[in-house]
């Protein structure tokens, strides 16, 4: 690592760190810092997940199983704590559900990391179900449907810190996720982190160097199972209630969204993603019912378009960045902007309108960016669909143009010599498409 | 015995919906190596189309036309998303059909809101088939199993009889030596996931009404169904037919039945007290453990037996 390199990570995790003790400066209001709790806690819970998904190419659909079991476990500690009769640190309590996390994943990972690809996914889907089904078939642990509620203000005090506010709750899930971001990207440098890559590209090649390709999947995903029984502990501390839901296959679905979304080719992939949804789900739900049928539109347009997420998107501009000609790309992205927006206009108005007719209890009119228009009457329809429509032609078009320029503009790249290739985009994982190499 | 020949009747009923679906859907994992996870969806479409379509054209029109609804939604789908994905690989179709699956849930919320809708059995058929014992056996369920009976028979000669159902069994197998011998393998993709979109639209028309129709119903339906294509073995029409029976028979016998460990313990003489910490996971009739026990078969057959009953290939 040279002495750039060294300066630059630095400034990334250093910077990182006074970002999160300095948001509650400026989002201070209770709403705002529960908002920001949740991006913490789907941090560490989309990391976990692409720690299997992205590093190790294994697709899970039951990851909420080992971050609902360990939030079980950790509300069952607390509850205990609040009887006076097991005297623990809220503080280190995620510890708890971590272990949890991992106690669980060594049989149900011993089972599904016999195999891969396709398969490890259906026994993944099997025991997300399994464990779902187990939460409501056993009420006396799990609480049956209403759940399990706790307190975590158990009356211990350390330097006056009971986590009664808002604020203190913040800055425990900050400290906690800070502290597991860390420690998941220092296991991508481990030696097993690179082996986990190595089994993903091909992993005959890494039996034939004599590393057991079972074994390694084996170990990332209890250490996955780990981090995501932190993010349960952490949700279960924030809500201080756990209940069927934290198991359930729309919260591994979730994960997965986010995980994909955000781009799991990068270490920050999944941290992007994480954010971004949570903040569709909090900002969009005020707005509209139909917030998750955007958030669906949105995964199926990155699968078709963009399928290395977000991030691979910030990093294919990083040669274009440091050569100097990311203003030549402007004119064009500009006009993919407006293309868009056309796009999303048609789309948002002919969804709304849809969901206006299906909804008994509706209000008197529909009112979409300051227009009321009456969906009973075709005008409004006529206008949403030929809106949508030239929100395609549009985009056809502006894609075009940006193609055309990024082509004009790799030649010129190529035309200055090799490109610099920096340390990390080196290594960094190959898109989704590499990834298949695991499955066949 | 009435219960037993009812449960059976039932379970056979159940067996043969479940077949409907998984047909379709392990049909199209043999050819493109796809595992739908809309394909339940396609189910729930198949009867919400048919609850809204009935309302114009009546049950009959609806059992016609909501199947090939589907199936158009189906070649759409396959055409502009499957085949766009494709290249990236089958995690990709695996996602890409994940997500496909959400959106259809999230559309039915949207279009016909979120309570159980009352899509009624037609009236001529809501009638006793016949009584046995005291238990009356509904018309509905009769009419389910010849639907099922003669799909299942117009499939099995569809493609064993027909040219294009030929080239659709060479296409499972080697669908490079297809190609190159000058047919459409692209087409015939599309043309088999429609069909399958249409028989789980199928499926759902019968089905929603003789069971539950709400948003729900493709989660409800959509993990026994991979539970019943993975066990068959997947791509195996033959391991389908068998798997689908045999969870529907599992499905409906171990509802009723309130046997639990502690029967068992107590039958070897042992007592457990309520206080032990077994007892909880003791008292568990096999009623209660009935929706885990497909998933539990799902994880033993991937772990000792990958390809299933009667699959030829592992993944």
């Amino acid at each position: 690592m040279d002495q750039n390199q060294r300066f630059r990570s630095l400034f990334v995790w250093g910077g990182g760190a006074l970002l999160l003790m300095a948001l509650p400066l400026v989002f201070s209001q209770n709403t705002h810092l529960s908002v920001l709790s949740r991006m913490g806690i789907a941090v560490v819970f989309a990391l976990s997940y692409n720690m299997l998904f992205g590093q190790g190419g294994m697709l899970s659909f039951g990851h909420a199983a080992f971050s609902g079991l360990g939030a079980y476990l950790t509300i069952h500690a607390l509850v205990l704590m609040n009887k006076g009769t097991l005297a623990f640190p809220v503080t280190l309590l995620p510890l708890v559900g971590g272990l949890a996390g991992m106690l669980f994943s060594v049989p149900f990972g011993y089972v599904a990391t016999k195999r891969s690809g396709t398969p490890f996914a259906m026994i993944t889907l099997g025991i997300g179900e399994l464990v779902a089904a187990a939460v409501l078939m056993l009420p006396g642990f799990f609480g049956g449907e209403a759940g399990i509620t706790g307190n975590r203000v158990t009356g211990v005090t350390w330097l006056g810190i009971d986590y009664g506010s808002q604020l203190q709750m913040y800055y425990l899930v900050a400290g906690w996720a800070f502290a597991s971001t860390a420690a998941m990207y220092a296991f991508t440098r481990t030696p097993l982190g690179l082996l986990s890559n190595a089994v993903r590209d091909n992993s005959e090649r890494a039996e034939f160097v004599a590393y057991n390709p079972k074994q390694v999947r084996f170990l990332v995903m209890v250490i996955a199972g780990f981090f995501a029984g932190v993010s349960g502990a952490l949700a279960t501390l924030t809500y201080e209630i756990v209940n069927a839901e934290s198991v359930g296959l729309q919260s591994s679905g979730n994960v997965l969204l986010m995980a994909f979304i955000g781009g799991i080719g990068q270490f920050f992939g999944p941290i992007l993603g994480a954010i971004l949804l949570t903040l569709l789900q909090s900002v969009l739900s005020l707005f509209t019912p139909a917030w998750l049928l955007y958030i669906g539109l949105l995964f199926l347009a990155m699968m078709l378009f963009a399928p290395g997420g977000l991030s691979s998107i910030i990093v294919a501009h990083g040669p274009a960045w440091r050569a100097g000609l990311m203003l030549r790309l402007v004119p064009s992205y500009l006009a993919a902007v407006a293309a868009g927006a056309v796009l999303l206009a048609g789309t948002v108005s002919l969804v709304e309108m849809c969901y206006f007719l299906s909804d008994t209890g509706r209000p008197a009119s529909l009112s979409l960016a300051g227009i009321v228009v009456d969906p009973r009457r075709p005008g409004p329809w006529i206008t949403g669909g030929a809106v949508l429509l030239a929100g395609f032609v549009l985009v056809h078009f502006a894609a075009g143009m940006v193609s055309a320029q990024w082509q004009r503009l790799r030649k010129d790249l190529n035309a200055r010599g090799p490109l610099r290739r920096d340390a990390r985009l080196a290594q960094a994982v190959p898109p989704v498409a590499e990834v298949q190499g695991t499955t066949t | 015995m009435e219960f037993f020949i009812i449960s059976m009747l039932n379970g056979i009923s159940f067996g043969l919906l479940l077949f409907m679906l998984s047909s379709g859907l392990t049909l199209i994992f043999g050819m493109m190596g796809v595992l739908n996870f809309a394909h339940a969806s396609f189910y729930m479409l198949g009867a919400y189309f048919a609850y809204s379509m009935g309302k114009v054209t009546g049950f009959w029109g609806a059992l016609l036309l909501a199947p090939i609804a589907l199936g158009a939604i189906g070649a759409v789908v396959e055409r502009y998303g499957l085949r766009a994905v494709h290249k990236f690989g089958h995690v990709a179709e695996l996602l890409f059909t994940f997500g496909l699956a959400h959106l259809i849930d999230e559309a039915v919320h949207l279009v016909w809101g979120r309570s159980a809708l009352e899509y009624r059995v037609p009236p001529e058929l809501d009638t006793t088939l016949f009584t046995l014992f005291s238990t009356s056996y509904p018309t509905y369920r009769g009419f389910m199993m010849l639907v099922a009976i003669v799909m299942l028979v117009s499939i099995f000669l569809i493609l064993t009889r027909t040219r294009i159902g030929l080239i659709i069994q060479a296409a499972l197998t080697h669908p490079e030596m297809v190609q190159s011998l000058g047919h459409d393998v692209p087409r015939l993709f599309m043309l088999v996931f429609a069909g399958g979109a249409a028989l789980a639209g199928l499926a759902g028309v019968i089905g929603g009404n003789a069971f539950v129709t709400d948003p729900g119903m493709a989660a409800s339906v959509g993990s026994i169904v991979f539970v019943v294509v993975v066990i068959g073995g997947l791509g195996s029409l033959m391991g389908a037919f068998i798997a689908s029976l045999a969870l529907g028979l599992m499905q409906t016998f171990s509802v009723a039945l309130d046997y639990s460990m502690l029967n068992v313990l107590q039958h070897f003489g042992v007592v457990l007290s309520s206080a032990s910490p077994l007892f909880g996971v003791a008292k568990l009739t096999i009623a209660q453990m009935a929706p885990s026990l497909p998933f539990v078969l799902l994880i033993v057959m991937l772990v000792i037996r990958p390809k299933g009953l009667m699959g030829t290939r592992e993944n």
